[in-house]
């Protein structure tokens, strides 16, 4: 098992090398928007442009630009270059004052973790039960009613739902005063209101996710429960219910595990992007979206590839989860 | 008849049917047998001959939306068929257990093997955690599982075929059942891990005084346990009468292909090949009318579309079977060489 997670382990550190690579390649060799011009502002002239290109070291090989750039990622202490921050040193915002990028991401993150976490345990409990039903009274009119509501739900954009939510339900714009509005997330103070501000947010996140979820547990469920171990387990003389919620949750939950850690690594890399801002959440997303307006190559550069980071370490999670879950991946 | 006449199991009349999207399947059509205590039961059949959708009735296996099931289960002078889901939890793997073909995929993966034995002893009894732990043990040691102890912590893909099965055998043990239903128990097994578990199941049997029903489609494996045969052949029963008398008497047609299939080694073949039975075992949703093996059936008659009653036809009151064939000719019929039963190979073409 050890050996399994230390190979795991150097794995992805190479997997993240490689996408610094890739991201690197993107914003620095593929032709895009000089970052010198964007720093230097509108009526710049050539000779500060060219001041500011080299204090950035844009005139230096591609190579060493990369090793530089690799080196504030990954080493702890600055070694060679005197600026380099590390690690995690993904450079300085154009458009924040040359706030690094890191102060700014880690800025965000808690807001994000805060939506993504909440959304994630709602979507669970919703999606846990509702599949299970389904799938033990699979073709009844129950199954065919939540069935059918979920694909509406997978079908409503996120940024529609949200606003439908809004319009519905926030305090300031809605029909109904139910849920705080938005960007009172910014404005709570307390644990509890932040809570409170979250609500609609968490649901409106929730919602398709719920669904999907749904639909895969059920599936799930119906694959496992014609499993002969079901069978003995049954012949055994167990309750129905101990049948059901232990022996084949145990098994159908086990994949889903896996989809799971892959999709909150995605979200909390950015991809809760329409929701943050629909809602005006001060997240990663929100940052992102604001980024690519404004083209801040690198803080656009910084957030694409710590959310690659955060793929990659929840890929990893997830294998050793899986590992743990099912014995018999441990031995292979 | 019923529970008077000293049966541990008495199964009359069971029919089994699903209704599915392509029609109605009748599993079971009409099914009559007993198991006295301690005997064992063989049923033989092909796949699809309904001997484990009718085994898996008794356990109550095959309740479902889609399933129509009637007749009558007597456990011991009690319905099963009547009882509620909750009640015939109480049945199963209490005083009556089951194993299966495929010790596998029988066997939940992700719990360990102890934890799946000591969940079948507390299903059915207040017992502790160490006691459980301990019986379990002891049942593991009993099927002949070495090193127990070690064995008790491991999951089901760290055990071979046959410890597999041993393991489902105890797990099935645990509660002392007075019959133990063995669905296929060997079939997914090495030919020398088969005998090890054959002689296992018999000294079980002998030692704990159960009664059993052994399913197969393996004429072998009866002629090594059983007491009492049961062929069944497309839902029906077509034969059945004691061991001796099915494989010394064979008075069905698919009785006799049955045993001309099996692989002598004792005796030259005539004909250098093994034989088989033509066709294919027939549709559960369109059988054929009257006799079901009719169609692949060599001997067919003029009275083979009207269905034959299983009656005694042959002299012994235990030995009855399902052919309109006139019993002289059939002592004829059968006899392939001298002293090989068989079924002659149907020379015209299938339908």
């Amino acid at each position: 098992m050890l050996r399994y997670i230390v190979r795991r382990l150097l794995w992805a550190l190479v997997m993240l090398v490689l996408v610094s690579a890739v991201v690197f390649a993107i914003f620095n060799i593929f032709p895009t928007a000089d970052p010198a011009t964007l720093r230097a502002g509108r009526s710049a002239s050539p000779d500060q442009i060219q001041i500011i290109r080299e204090s950035l070291g844009l005139d230096d090989p591609k190579l060493t630009q990369f090793g530089r750039y690799l080196e504030g990622v990954f080493t702890p202490i600055s070694s060679q270059a005197p600026d380099v921050d590390g690690p995690m040193d993904l450079g300085e915002s154009i458009f924040q004052n040359n706030t690094p990028v890191k102060e700014i991401i880690l800025d965000r993150l808690p807001a994000t973790i805060f939506l993504v976490t909440g959304a994630m345990i709602l979507w669970m409990l919703i999606a846990i039960p509702v599949g299970i039903i389904s799938a033990v009274r699979s073709r009844s009119l129950l199954d065919r009613t939540t069935m059918i509501t979920s694909l509406a739900f997978i079908s409503a954009p996120v940024f529609w739902l949200g606003l439908v939510a809004l319009y519905l339900f926030a305090s300031d714009v809605g029909v109904i005063h139910i849920f705080p509005g938005i960007g009172s997330y910014s404005e709570a103070t307390t644990f509890w209101g932040k809570v409170e501000s979250m609500l609609l947010p968490w649901m409106v996140l929730a919602a398709a996710t719920a669904a999907i979820y749904a639909r895969y547990v059920r599936s799930q469920m119906i694959e496992v429960m014609s499993e002969d171990y079901i069978r003995t387990a049954r012949a055994k003389g167990l309750s129905e219910r101990r049948v059901i919620l232990k022996h084949a949750l145990r098994s159908a939950l086990t994949p889903i595990v896996t989809l799971l850690g892959l999709d909150v690594g995605l979200l909390l890399a950015g991809n809760a992007i329409l929701t943050e801002t629909v809602f005006n959440i001060p997240g990663v997303g929100q940052e992102t979206a604001n980024a690519i307006g404004q083209s801040d190559l690198p803080l656009i550069q910084g957030i694409v590839l710590f959310g690659a980071f955060f793929i990659v370490i929840f890929n990893l999670f997830v294998d050793i989860l899986y590992a743990y879950l099912d014995p018999r991946v441990r031995y292979q | 008849m019923s529970a008077a006449a000293g049966h541990l199991l008495e199964v009359q009349d069971l029919h089994v049917s699903f209704d599915t999207e392509d029609g109605v399947v009748k599993a079971v059509d009409g099914v009559s047998f007993a198991v006295e205590r301690g005997k064992t039961l063989g049923i033989v059949g092909e796949s699809g001959s309904g001997k484990s959708v009718a085994n898996m009735t008794i356990l109550g296996l095959t309740r479902a939306e889609n399933a129509e099931i009637s007749g009558r289960i007597l456990f011991e002078g009690r319905d099963l068929i009547g009882l509620s889901d909750d009640e015939l939890q109480g049945v199963r793997g209490n005083d009556i257990a089951m194993i299966f073909q495929d010790p596998l995929t029988s066997l939940h993966p992700f719990f360990k093997i102890g934890a799946q034995l000591v969940e079948a002893i507390q299903a059915h009894s207040q017992t502790g955690d160490d006691e459980a732990r301990e019986r379990s043990i002891e049942l593991l040691r009993l099927v002949g599982i070495p090193d127990p102890e070690r064995r008790f912590g491991e999951y089901p893909h760290e055990f071979s075929g046959g410890m597999r099965q041993r393991a489902m055998i105890a797990m099935a043990l645990t509660n002392d059942p007075k019959l133990l239903i063995a669905d296929e128990p060997t079939t997914a097994l090495d030919v020398t891990i088969q005998a090890q578990i054959l002689r296992l199941v018999e000294r079980l049997q002998e030692e704990l005084g159960m009664a059993m029903i052994i399913i197969t489609h393996d004429l072998g494996v009866i002629a090594e346990v059983a007491d009492d045969v049961v062929v069944m052949y497309g839902g029906r029963i077509v034969e059945q009468g004691t061991l001796e008398e099915i494989f010394y008497d064979p008075q069905h047609p698919y009785t006799w292909g049955l045993l001309g299939s099996l692989t002598r080694t004792d005796r030259p073949r005539r004909s250098g090949r093994l034989s088989q039975i033509a066709g294919q075992p027939p549709s559960l949703i369109a059988p054929p009318t009257g006799c079901h093996f009719r169609p692949r059936c060599p001997h067919e008659f003029s009275k083979c579309p009207k269905v034959p009653p299983l009656e005694a036809r042959s002299g012994s009151a235990t030995h009855l079977d399902r052919c309109w064939l006139e019993v002289e000719k059939r002592r004829t019929l059968r006899v392939l060489a001298e002293g090989e039963i068989g079924l002659e190979e149907r020379v015209t073409g299938n339908p």
